[in-house]
């Protein structure tokens, strides 16, 4: 029967004291949990980063394709689970920003940069600088073309914002859309060994128009030579990029299929340059009605008019 | 009690200590006593609260009572004066015009809601309506360089005025852009400032353009 005395609140002295008086006594240490997948996933990334430099990514797959399934766990309608898709810092949003604009030849993007770690925020905020540095350099393109002319009279062409952003959007999101679709149904008959979940394609396409935002602005040039050699570059590099990812995707279906859906990819993405190139900034000859000057060795010349 | 029966405890511990309970009664009799003052004072308080926020952003220090006491009245008063001197521009053309009054006040709102959410998923601390709140009231410089801008093109539109406001709005776009990032940083993980700031001076400078770009009828 315990006494008064064994009924006192008694001090207990600190872990560490206790732990020396008595060194064999059995502790239990509580850790968070909530950090302990986020610093082995960090952790697990930047060995990865530097050894897999060279190779596609195959090595530290299992780790992350683990580490993936552990990652997405919280159901949709929980503000985490879009957490998830933000996890990403500064540096991994410039590499990737980096890997879409100089396509090392044979590295596959997603398999170098993304690796089951595909973010929103880049396709996200890709896109709405590029409609914002069109419909900007657009309008002072015109400006600069009509400039000194009496008849013009400026206007900011506000309306254009929302046809640049309706499209890009609709292309950065659709398309991908379409081609997953394709993908998983390609899938179905074939087996191919690389397949791309919907965000990976999201991302290879956000990503991608990267290019677009420092050629948005060089159009601002008024020489037609100049905008389409530059349409030509951009669509070269970005298109590598993803000629390179869904060629793996692809190459082991039907000859004519692969090349098919590689040759739509290229088409939609020059169509996508070209469209914003035609719309949103005006010839740099403009349809004044020139007049027929006879030359002195007796052709006529004739202004061209777009 | 036979497991108890060999515990010991030393008898001469003292227990001892102090019970006290916080002294707040006095504050619920403030509270309900403003239910008794006049209207005015009532009005007074509120927009005293708004002027204080006023000046926290014109002269940013890193001060957390725009943080702490957020309200919405000095963003929509902002943006509704901003919106309505943006009207009255190049209305004759039917699609090529300057922005209607329903889209600066769209481009705002959701401007800044998209960035609250941007900064909230990439594990930002700060709640939602603190972010709208500091990014309303940093709207502040550019409702004065639009003033400013509306008085000089009453002067005249040729290249002067041009340079003119082109120095005002730019002067302005970076003084909201560091006034916000000066709130609003500190609440993101440091490897992740960078890309919570880009999107904050996105939506100042497409404010911005649309200032500048306003030529009046």
């Amino acid at each position: 029967m315990a006494t008064a005395d064994d009924l006192k609140f008694q001090e207990f002295d600190d872990a560490a004291n206790l732990l020396a008086a008595n060194p064999d006594a059995t502790t239990i240490s509580i850790d968070e949990p909530v950090e302990i997948p986020k610093n082995q996933h960090s952790r697990l990334q930047e060995p990865g980063r530097e050894e897999d430099d060279e190779l596609l990514g195959t090595d530290d797959s299992d780790k992350t394709e683990l580490l993936a399934g552990q990652k997405k766990s919280a159901p949709f309608w929980t503000f985490e689970y879009y957490q998830t898709f933000f996890d990403v810092d500064t540096y991994q949003v410039l590499d990737r920003i980096k890997g879409s604009v100089f396509p090392v030849p044979g590295k596959n993007f997603v398999r170098l940069y993304i690796r089951s770690n595909p973010d929103l925020y880049g396709p996200f905020w890709i896109c709405a600088t590029l409609v914002f540095t069109i419909a900007v350099s657009g309008n002072l393109s015109n400006f600069f073309i009509h400039l000194g002319k009496p008849t013009y009279h400026y206007v900011p062409e506000f309306r254009k914002v929302s046809i640049a952003a309706t499209t890009i959007y609709a292309y950065a999101w659709l398309v991908p859309l379409a081609l997953w679709g394709f993908l998983m149904w390609r899938n179905s008959k074939v087996m191919n060994i690389v397949s791309y979940s919907f965000l990976e394609i999201v991302c290879v396409y956000g990503y991608s128009l990267f290019i677009y935002i420092p050629t948005a602005m060089l159009w601002i040039i008024p020489q037609r030579v100049v905008r389409w050699v530059l349409v030509v570059f951009s669509l070269c590099l970005s298109g590598s990029v993803l000629v390179m990812t869904f060629w793996p995707a692809v190459r082991d279906d039907n000859r004519r299929i692969a090349v098919a859906t590689v040759a739509t990819i290229l088409l939609l993405h020059a169509l996508l340059a070209v469209g914003c190139l035609a719309y949103f900034f005006d010839a740099p000859e403009l349809d004044i009605p020139a007049p027929i000057i006879p030359a002195h060795n007796g052709t006529t010349v004739i202004t061209k008019s777009h | 009690f036979p497991g108890l029966a060999d515990v010991s405890i030393s008898q001469d511990i003292p227990v001892e200590g102090e019970i006290t309970v916080p002294v707040g009664s006095q504050s619920p009799d403030e509270d309900y006593s403003t239910l008794d003052e006049p209207v005015k004072d009532t009005i007074m308080r509120d927009l005293k609260a708004v002027g204080k926020k006023f000046v926290h952003v014109m002269y940013p220090r890193k001060s957390s009572a725009l943080l702490r006491d957020w309200d919405l009245w000095g963003p929509l008063v902002l943006c509704v004066s901003l919106a309505l001197m943006l009207q009255g521009g190049s209305a004759d053309s039917k699609d090529d015009g300057g922005p209607q009054f329903a889209e600066v006040f769209v481009i705002i709102w959701f401007g800044a809601v998209v960035i609250t959410l941007n900064s909230k998923l990439l594990g930002g601390t700060i709640s939602f309506f603190q972010s709208l709140c500091v990014l309303g009231y940093c709207v502040l410089p550019l409702t004065v360089a639009m003033l400013v801008c509306r008085l000089v093109l009453l002067a005249g539109t040729g290249t002067v005025s041009f340079i003119i406001r082109l120095i005002v709005v730019g002067a302005m776009f970076g003084w909201s852009t560091l006034a916000s990032t000066a709130f609003l940083a500190d609440s993101q993980p440091p490897n992740r400032k960078a890309l919570v700031v880009y999107p904050i001076f996105l939506f100042y400078f497409v404010i911005s353009w649309m200032i500048l770009t306003f030529t009046p009828q």
